[in-house]
């Protein structure tokens, strides 16, 4: 199971900026570990986000996002109070949601 | 002669490794639905147009990109691209040089800003593109030429 995501979003008008740290390996497929073989790769293929429940946001990555990526995003129509969840699907199949309060 | 078969035998070997590390991404790729595995396995930025249906980029000055001039380290290069251009749908972030051009892309609904911020890797010095892409497939692009003095694919 990974780590949770840090969520940070702050009003300011109309306007909410996003900010997302995910945990992940971020793993390309083109690295060889010791011994010489490939390590498999494992990243995260599809980020989306929601803010009160609504989509508002979605992204396609490839293995070239860093590892532990950062996302930042700006939300229109939102003010302190409103819940903004995040949500990343992996090429394995994994997935991680996480929620945080506009402040 | 022998040497000769050897070398044959070798070259033989490393082309099956080739095609077993080509054919484990395919496998992966497949799970997930919305995913454009042609546009993340594009090599060129013509290829990229391709599977996205996009038609030729034009540099434009309604796309900003703003990345370092000199990344020190290629694991961890912060892009950040935006557009001001008028019904654009999608923004993508290209690196050249990388064995796969394309990065990551965003879609621009009405609820978000097409201003998007990221961190990267870049395997050596290279053109970033910032590109937008509208309703039409018109393509808008910015690029930046970001130099690398130690590269983010490890191994």
């Amino acid at each position: 199971m990974s780590d949770p995501m840090r969520i940070r979003a702050q009003a300011s008008g109309d306007k909410v900026t996003v900010r997302v740290l995910m945990s992940h390996e971020m793993e390309t497929g083109q690295r060889k570990d010791a011994s010489g073989k490939l390590v498999p790769a494992w990243y995260i293929t599809e980020v989306s986000a929601t803010l009160n429940g609504r989509p508002v946001m979605s992204a396609q990555w490839g293995p070239a996002v860093s590892k532990n990526p950062f996302l930042q995003f700006v939300v229109k129509g939102g003010k302190a109070g409103d819940k903004i969840a995040v949500t990343w699907v992996d090429n394995k199949g994994d997935k991680r949601t996480d929620e945080a309060t506009v402040s | 002669m022998n040497s000769r078969r050897q070398m044959l035998s070798r070259s033989a070997r490393v082309a099956a490794a080739l095609a077993a590390a080509g054919a484990f991404p395919g496998i992966a790729f497949a799970q997930s639905g919305g995913w454009n595995k042609a546009a993340f396995e594009a090599k060129t930025m013509a290829e990229l147009m391709k599977a996205l249906g996009g038609s030729a980029p034009v540099e434009s000055k309604e796309v900003t990109l703003t990345a370092p001039d000199i990344a020190e380290n290629g694991a961890v290069v912060p892009v950040a691209v935006a557009s001001s251009a008028a019904g654009v749908r999608r923004m993508l972030v290209l690196v050249e040089k990388n064995p796969n051009v394309l990065a990551a892309t965003f879609d621009v609904s009405d609820a978000v800003d097409a201003s998007f911020g990221t961190r990267v890797k870049m395997g050596q010095s290279s053109n970033v593109y910032a590109v937008a892409m509208t309703a039409e497939g018109k393509a808008l692009f910015a690029m930046k030429e970001v130099k690398v003095t130690l590269g983010g694919c490890g191994g």
